[in-house]
């Protein structure tokens, strides 16, 4: 037989148990179920505890049971406290899966000479000794019991949500529309709970409770920020959750610390990364565009001051380019990037320390005038007082498409804006 | 076991004494913060600021090598309000729900504690015994340092309770009322999630970050139970808690294995099952209660109604046998029989031969259910709510509600705007009833 080495077996451990938790997990996020999926993996410790206790050894099945048995006692108590009791949902989550957690600890620390589990297993599980592990067959070794355990949950998982594919999406979509073509929405909900359940448990023993939880949440939480697409945010969550196993492995090694605590670091770092850097959704692209559109409104600005300036002096009209920065009425340093902007867009010329708009520059202004007096002219069609139509213009004249503009032209003709000011031609 | 027990209950010990009042303390302020909290429906972000808090804790032993209380509660507060903060940022600016924003900040905040915790057992002097108690709590190692700092800090909270008490109390049922009055509702905001963050560092050595929250939510919810109001329930909760505390605290102390967080919360989870089954209003045994005397006079009134009704039919007969009223009632006649004997019991009915007869007193009564009945149908009617044939069965859940006044009212409103005289609804000496259900005249 082929050895492979442990750490091969620990990394595969951690990857099966992460792609079933990124797989759920996406769904619990977009169920906003999330912090039922917290409650749960907290809540089955008594009964793992339980089945642990009356079995006396980790055979997957009476923990199995125990374990989905109290998911299911979870779920039906937060429900019933809520409903029937009439306690607020958080606070019904937040009683029952505390009291369920302070259970199974003091089950398990009360009985710790008995069973071969104590509170350090339950917060970072065992991942470490994965490889001594191993499962018999007669006397030949199959490999490391959690990795067939783990797989075949991660195979049942995955043709699970194959098969209901089409109603889980509905489901949490637009649960009314999944009422009205028939899909049983409770089914659903308790078929997603039973398979989070599953995967709590099996994942349990291995990577302990904290790393289920996070990898319940964080991946599809993380995959939710970087795509629309269902098909591509469970993938996107599978695959941050697999390789924060795969680097959380090594990074453990080389700090001397927990396994699965560090891959619930990397995957916190995957997630502060996206929260960053993800195209629609990050922080600095949404800066990013935002000081996009802070810069066109300067230019825009400008480039007005400019125009309006020709039309009063009746002549290519210069100014000092401090007094151009400042009609800008933006952040300084913003103003001088727009300036600068504008200068190498070739649309302003310099001339002996003054500068005014080059030709192009004069067509932009034009048309951007032209914009800002259609709306005006609109506006005042629709019955706002003329002295109110220069503010709004003034916002939405950078916003009008050419379509708009077409359309604008028809409805208001080519005639003046409400200050008589004659509206520039298109084109 | 018992040499435990008995150095506990006599408090000889001053270290048992230290214990004793750590845990009230805890739970005390758990519950009169935990109070806002729950109402303010911030009750799993205690939970998030919790875990939070673990990484402090590890980074404040790493940065100082100190294991001392101030030291470590001041990391664990500093990263505890950065996973708020942090967890809020989430919140406002991407399309996260709360709900996953808390999951987030709670499992890598709590992650990172972990492998810090675990780095500093494996390389650091090799002695992390006193950090692992901050995860499930350890009320023993209490000495009496911990105790001043603990005390500073909960005097601390209840003093700001008390001076803002009005304004944290506005803030949860009418902040437009606040923001009138000239306050800031974020502000106020900010001030609660501190004491909140305050709350959880108390509690942090003796519970642990794990279940610390339960402190907050558990003894809160079981008070909610009892009253109404606002004062009483954060007096009761903070007495839960403080109970839930001490007897916590008691019991771990008899297995020294079991930590004490995971017993007070098992304790505190006590206390809510009773209040929620045995609270005299809330309470679900009083609901049951209620719900089945209202069953059980429904059924009664509607007895009497059908022997009015059976007397309108039959003028001449004035006792029925068990099966007439069954068939008038739509009852099985043991149905029938048991709320006979009720009725017997109360006066209001007669039984003479196995048949039943309305008493002086039962023909009061019923003539009266039978009124509110058609006086309902009438109106249901007449304000054209319903057809003519879909009026009864309303009609048969609103009677038993109808009270005298709404009865004159009833009748006031139907005299003068339909002109009927109600005096003529009931009609006990004809051959039949004059009645006619909602106007098919």
């Amino acid at each position: 037989m082929i050895e492979i080495s442990g750490s091969f077996w620990i990394v595969l451990t951690g990857v099966l148990a992460t792609a079933s938790c990124g797989l759920l997990g996406t769904f619990l996020v977009l169920r906003k179920m999330s912090l039922l999926g917290d409650a749960l993996s907290h809540a089955v410790l008594p009964g793992i505890a339980i089945a642990f206790l009356l079995s006396g050894s980790r055979a997957i099945v009476p923990m199995f049971l125990g374990a989905t048995l109290f998911g299911l006692v979870t779920t039906l108590l937060v429900e019933a406290f809520h409903k029937k009791w009439q306690v607020q949902e958080d606070a019904s989550i937040g009683v029952v899966f505390t009291a369920l957690f302070a259970l199974g600890v003091v089950l398990i620390t009360a009985f710790a000479g008995q069973v071969d589990l104590d509170q350090e297993c339950v917060l970072y599980g065992e991942i470490a000794y994965t490889p001594w592990d191993l499962l018999l067959w007669g006397e030949y070794s199959l490999g490391p019991r959690p990795v067939w355990i783990l797989g075949g949950v991660l195979a049942v998982n995955l043709l699970l949500v194959t098969l209901f594919y089409k109603e889980l999406k509905i489901a949490s979509f637009d649960p009314a529309m999944a009422v009205s073509v028939g899909i049983n929405a409770t089914l659903i909900h308790y078929l997603l709970m039973a398979m989070v359940s599953l995967t709590t448990v099996a994942s349990f023993e291995s990577v302990g409770a904290i790393l289920v939880v996070a990898m319940l949440i964080v991946p599809g939480a993380t995959a939710y920020l970087w795509s629309d697409r269902l098909e591509v945010v469970i993938g996107l969550a599978m695959f941050f959750g697999m390789s924060s196993a795969v680097v959380g492995y090594y990074l453990a090694s080389y700090w001397d610390s927990s396994i699965a605590g560090a891959m619930v670091v990397v995957v916190g770092g995957i997630f502060i990364f996206s929260l960053l850097f993800s195209p629609n959704q990050g922080v600095l692209s949404r800066l990013w565009q935002r000081l996009q559109l802070s810069l066109q409104v300067a230019q825009d600005h400008m480039l007005l001051a400019l125009v309006r300036r020709d039309e009063e002096v009746e002549e290519r009209a210069r100014l000092r380019p401090d007094e151009l920065v400042g009609s800008a009425a933006v952040l300084g340093i913003l103003a001088q990037m727009a300036f600068r902007r504008l200068r190498w867009r070739r649309l302003l010329q310099q001339v002996d320390g003054m500068v005014e708009l080059s030709a192009a520059g004069e067509q932009v202004a034009l048309g951007l005038l032209r914009k800002h007096r259609l709306w005006e002219t609109y506006m005042n069609r629709l019955g706002l007082p003329e002295d109110h139509v220069h503010a709004p213009a003034d916002v939405i004249e950078h916003f009008i498409s050419a379509e708009l503009e077409a359309e604008l032209g028809a409805e208001v003709g080519d005639e003046r804006d409400p200050q008589g000011k004659q509206i520039p031609p298109s084109g | 076991m018992l040499e435990n027990a008995l150095r506990f209950m006599t408090l000889a010990d001053a270290n048992v004494r230290f214990v004793l009042l750590g845990s009230l303390l805890i739970g005390a302020t758990g519950g009169l913060l935990g109070s806002f909290a729950v109402l303010r429906r911030r009750s799993l972000v205690g939970d998030a600021l919790a875990h939070a808090a673990l990484p402090g804790v590890a980074l404040a032993y790493l940065w100082t090598g100190s294991k001392a209380l101030p030291v470590l509660l001041a990391g664990a507060t500093v990263s505890g309000v950065l996973g708020v903060l942090l967890m809020q940022f989430i919140i406002n600016f991407t399309r996260i729900k709360a709900d996953a924003a808390i999951g987030i900040v709670l499992s890598v905040f709590f992650g990172i504690g972990i492998v810090l915790l675990t780095h500093i057992q494996r390389t650091g002097s090799g002695n992390q015994s006193g950090l692992d108690k901050f995860l499930f709590g350890q009320a023993a190692s209490l000495v009496e340092d911990d105790l001043k700092v603990m005390s500073v800090l909960a005097g601390l909270i209840i003093l700001v309770l008390v001076l803002f008490f009005k304004e944290f109390k506005a803030l949860i049922f009418d902040p437009s009322f606040l923001q009138s009055l000239g306050y800031s509702t974020r502000w106020i905001d900010v001030l609660l999630m501190g004491l909140i963050a305050l709350t959880v560092m108390v509690g942090l050595q003796a519970v642990g970050v794990v279940l610390i929250a339960a402190m907050l939510i558990t003894p809160a919810v079981a008070a909610r139970f009892w009253t109404e109001q606002l004062n009483k329930m954060v007096l009761l909760a903070a007495a839960f808690g403080g109970a839930s505390g001490i007897v916590g605290t008691f019991v771990s102390s008899l297995a020294p294995r079991i930590p004490t967080g995971p017993v007070m919360v098992l304790v505190a989870t006590f206390f809510f099952v009773v209040s929620a089954l045995l609270a005299p209003k809330r309470g679900v045994l009083a609901r049951g209660l209620r719900r089945q005397h209202n069953a059980r006079r429904e059924a009664q009134q509607h007895f009497l109604r059908a022997c009015i009704e059976l007397q309108e039919k039959l003028a001449q007969q004035r006792a029925w046998a068990m099966e007439e009223l069954a068939i008038e009632m739509g009852h099985s006649p043991d149905k029938v029989k048991r709320i006979g004997r009720q009725l017997e019991k109360t006066g209001l009915v007669l039984r003479q031969d196995g048949r039943f007869s309305l008493t002086e007193a039962g023909l009061e009564e019923g003539l009266f259910v039978v009124k509110s009945h058609r006086l309902w149908e009438h109106y249901l009617y007449y304000r054209t709510i319903l057809d003519a044939d879909h009026v009864d069965r309303p009609a048969d859940e609103v009677e038993h509600l109808l009270t005298p006044e709404i009865i004159v009212r009833l009748e006031e409103i139907l005299a003068r705007e339909r002109g009927i005289d109600t005096e003529q609804i009931i009609n006990l000496h004809g051959t039949g009833s004059q009645y006619r259900r909602g106007g098919r005249e």
